[in-house]
């Protein structure tokens, strides 16, 4: 990819190489792969509606930004309730103020322009595609995450999935659990094995409804931290945290955060939804305790919005959009993949930033460095034929 | 005493065709078929019983609500936010209707707009009234339709409406859509799932919420008079999501450049405006209801589509903010016609062989199967093709087709059709929106609240994952406990006829209580599918 020679002075384009041209690495600090352990966590957050990676990671400094963004373009740091800043005239949207203390110490890594492997607008496709972690729609039933527990070899991970429903990113042969606020069911109850008598012939139930009294107990006998008021997105966070701790504690969380399809007054809703995810992170890190070092937040969405405004003070379906990694087990170090500019001729279909990185490599480098898993299990069976995509090494944790 | 075929399709006419057996309804159901059949009627699905308003009374309710709400931002925030922020933006992940009971600001969250002088409080307090009555409207609305659901003696046709408004779903998730939700619902959805698919498509389309949910009523065309005048532009949300979940669907044969200019021919389809907005589009509207128009009493027709009766159920068609101009979509130029244009895209769209065959397997995916047999979508694509969309024909072939009939169900119950069944084996109706809500957001399917425009979900996958089971059993042990039925053998029998396999028939005969055995009931197998 060429570099617009208009922006050059402003933005500082970077190639993280890592063992293959096409990607960036993340090699986690302190610890090599061998040594990754059942104790490493990853936490996958899936902003469903596709968000809007230039209020994210704000590009500031772009000299095209402004003109396209009009009245929705966050200020440059420095500026009244400027972007936050990070590196290379990139900025953090002022809501993200916990993420931008990660940052500070080392603990945020973000990549500015990246997509899954398939250019569609659909938010239900391009979902699909994300979590199933296929090269093209429709080519798995079940989710990358699971996979990656099936693929974990002698670690035996656990899969948690956050909410009434198992999203389809944790869906497949790996048994997986699944917890949302407000239950009061004992799992030891004569009930549950009555009715594991009337399911013998019906192992969908049977065994859902195992594992979802299994965590439910979990959660009870974690104590009143898990009796989460509504809208506290902290306290989430930190009752997430505490069934990711302890001896049986989740591996991989699969978290979804609804409400980013802001294609009308856009301002005002990124600034609540930047701030309830901001909160679930922070949550999380106040949970986690200790075991915060071990742990990786991917915050991805399924495509980014719009490098115009639309005629409604917001934006609509695009393609690049960024991705954003906190957590202790990061390195420190700044933005991830390359930066295509916003300039007219570079933006794809003249209309949407142009990615210049597939999420799969960022999920993969995670996946690899962080959690221990096969290289090769990861082209083959976690993302099938994804091969080409090197996972983004070097660096990352 | 039936015989025992006939019982079993009783059962299945009512379980799987309808929402839930009572009590006598299994043994007393003579012709199965014939009771499906008498259903599909002309004048569409009946509405809930019980004094509703309608959309344009409600339209007044909202626009004056909408206008002290923004006079209050105006007093109360210096940073001049636009208003309605808050209200398009519901809680992260919070069922955004749960707040159709609430009564207060959330806890621990301060309240931007909580005046800080003392005579602003009074305003403040009309505002939250307002907002509450019409929350509280909204949460009527759907007690109705649930109660509806438990006490019809149609309820094949509720099912297909049912199915028919999930398909066209608006959400709650947005303020402005829910205030209307249960008026969508009655207005345009009902009155048209026995008619043509084209019909029902437009009024869907052209309904208030709808207009509202994907933003079509904000949308400008930049070459109109209005978007000529100020920076305002094309919202594409509807014309995308027509395309892609209400007609061909995303493997139509579509480009963003058909988008575009669906999104183009649909400039003007809009709300009444309200409100200081309102007295501007006043003055808009009047200068630019020119075109083939009578010029004589453009003021007052402006007036009256302020008002909500331009059109009918509050639809507004404004030509000043209407693109001009000849549009292609999938290949096919439309002349410029004003509401015209947009109309004969969607009725094309609507007629699409795409549509026919998307459809036709979401049908056979709702009421059969998650992976539907392939002889039961072709039947139901062909009567479609053959009828031009006639819903009623549809509804016939899928009553007549022998796949739809087979003794093993498959389909896993959403948590909306768990509860309203459960009511109906039980002989009980839901009495308050409360605990009818918690239990539903409990399950992962709070009221009239949809995740997206895709609607809720239709597979085991969707509804039965380990959480949702839990949450399942909790009602279930809720309802048990409350339960009044002397003898739940009966229930069982009642509830599921010859559907009751002898080991669910044995643990409910043997439960050590009442709340027991009501429960062991409603979680097994063969009461969680249909």
């Amino acid at each position: 990819m060429t570099q617009d020679p208009k922006t050059s002075l402003t933005m500082n384009r970077r190639f993280l190489l890592g063992a293959s041209a096409a990607g960036v690495s993340l090699a986690f600090a302190g610890r090599t792969a061998a040594q990754a352990t059942s104790a490493a966590k990853m936490v996958v957050i899936i902003a469903r509606g596709a968000m809007d990676g230039l209020s994210v990671t704000v590009p500031y400094g772009d000299p095209n930004y402004v003109a396209l963004r009009g009245p929705l373009a966050i200020a440059s740091a420095g500026q009244a309730n400027g972007a936050l800043a990070l590196n290379e005239g990139f900025g953090l949207h002022p809501a993200l103020a916990g993420l931008h203390a990660l940052h500070g110490q080392g603990q945020l890594r973000f990549a500015p322009a990246v997509a899954i492997p398939v250019r569609v607008r659909s938010h239900f496709d391009a979902q699909d595609v994300l979590e199933n972690g296929g090269e093209g729609l429709r080519q798995q039933t079940d989710g990358w995450l699971n996979r990656a527990l099936a693929a974990g070899g002698a670690r035996t991970y656990t899969g948690l999935s956050i909410g009434p429903q198992t999203p389809l990113i944790l869906r497949g042969e790996a048994p997986t659990s699944s917890w949302a606020p407000g239950g009061v069911v004992e799992g030891g109850d004569r009930i549950a094995s009555l009715l594991q008598d009337l399911y013998v012939e019906d192992p969908l139930l049977g065994v859902n409804l195992a594992r979802g009294l299994e965590t439910e107990g979990m959660a009870m006998a974690a104590g009143d931290g898990t009796q989460v008021r509504r809208n506290d997105v902290s306290g989430l966070g930190q009752a997430i945290a505490r069934l990711m701790t302890g001896p049986s504690g989740a591996n991989m969380v699969a978290l979804s955060v609804d409400g980013w399809d802001t294609h009308a007054r856009q301002l005002g809703q990124l600034q609540a939804r930047l701030t309830g995810l901001d909160q679930v992170v922070s949550g999380l890190r106040t949970g986690l305790g200790d075991d915060w070092d071990d742990t990786v937040v991917i915050i991805a969405t399924e495509f980014g919005r719009t490098a115009r405004i639309n005629g409604t003070q917001g934006t609509d379906h695009g393609t690049g959009s960024s991705l954003l990694l906190a957590g202790g087990a990061l390195k420190p170090g700044g933005m991830i993949g390359d930066w295509p500019t916003l300039a007219d001729n570079r933006l794809f279909e003249g209309r949407d930033l142009t990615p210049s990185l597939d999420v799969r490599s960022v999920f993969k480098g995670v996946l690899r460095d962080h959690m221990g898993i096969d290289a090769a299990a990861l082209d083959t069976r976690v993302f099938p034929g994804s091969g080409v995509e090197a996972p983004a090494t070097s660096g990352l944790v | 005493m039936l015989a025992n075929g006939q019982n079993l399709n009783a059962a299945i006419a009512l379980t799987r065709f309808g929402l839930g057996a009572g009590p006598e309804e299994i043994a007393t159901l003579g012709d199965p078929r014939g009771w499906l059949e008498s259903q599909v009627r002309e004048t569409g699905a009946p509405n809930p019983p019980g004094a509703f308003p309608g959309s344009s009374e409600r339209m007044e309710a909202f626009l004056a609500y909408r206008a002290d709400a923004a006079q209050g931002r105006q007093n109360s925030r210096p940073d001049g936010a636009p208003a309605l922020n808050r209200e398009a933006a519901p809680g992260m992940n919070r069922p955004p209707t749960s707040d159709m009971t609430a009564t207060s600001p959330e806890p621990g969250r301060p309240d931007p707009d909580r005046p800080t002088s003392e005579e602003a409080q009074a305003a403040f307090d009309a505002r939250r009234d307002s907002r509450r009555e019409l929350v509280q409207g909204v949460a009527q609305e759907f007690l109705g339709r649930t109660a509806w659901g438990a006490t019809t003696d149609a309820g094949f046709a509720e099912r297909w409406a049912l199915f028919w408004a999930n398909s066209f779903t608006v959400s709650a998730t947005k303020f402005q859509s829910a205030v209307f939700a249960g008026q969508y619902e009655r207005e345009a959805v009902r009155p048209h799932v026995f008619g043509r698919f084209e019909d029902l498509a437009v009024a869907a389309e052209q309904h208030p919420a709808m207009l509202l949910y994907l933003d079509q009523a904000q949308s400008v065309g930049p070459g109109s008079q209005a978007g000529q005048r100020r920076s305002a532009g094309l919202n594409e949300n509807l014309a995308r999501e027509i395309m892609e979940l209400h007609t061909v669907g995303v493997d139509g044969g579509y480009t963003q450049g058909d988008v575009t200019e669906f999104a183009r021919a649909l400039t003007g389809w809009s709300v009444p405006l309200g409100g200081g907005q309102g007295q501007a589009g006043l003055q808009n509207t009047a200068m630019g209801a020119g075109g083939g128009r009578r010029g004589q009493g453009r003021y007052s027709r402006a007036q009256a589509a302020l008002r909500g009766e331009a059109g009918e159920n509050g639809f507004v068609f404004r030509p000043i903010v209407h693109e001009p101009g000849a549009r292609t979509v999938l290949g096919k130029t439309y002349s410029e016609g004003g509401l015209a244009q947009g109309e004969l895209i969607l009725r094309d769209l609507a007629n699409h062989p795409a549509t026919a065959r998307r459809l036709a397997r979401k049908i056979a995916v709702h009421f059969v199967a998650d992976d539907p047999p392939r002889a039961l979508v072709d039947r139901l694509e062909s009567a479609w093709t053959r009828s031009s969309g006639d819903l009623a024909v549809v509804a016939r072939t899928l009553i007549a087709a022998p796949e739809a009939w087979t003794p093993q169900a498959a389909k896993i119950k959403t948590p909306y059709e768990f509860i309203v069944s459960t009511h109906r084996a039980l002989g009980t109706t839901p009495q308050r929106p409360q605990p009818l809500q918690q239990a539903l957001i409990g399950m992962g399917q709070p009221a009239f609240s949809a995740p997206s425009p895709e609607g809720w979900p239709e597979t085991a996958d969707d509804w039965a994952g380990p959480d949702a089971l839990v949450k399942r059993l909790n009602y279930a042990k809720t309802v048990g406990d409350l339960a009044r039925a002397s003898d739940p053998n009966a229930v069982a029998e009642g509830a599921l006829g010859e559907r009751l396999s002898e080991r669910t028939r044995l643990a409910v005969a043997r439960a050590e209580s009442r709340p027991e055995a009501i429960t062991l009931l409603l979680m097994s197998p063969e009461f969680q599918r249909r």
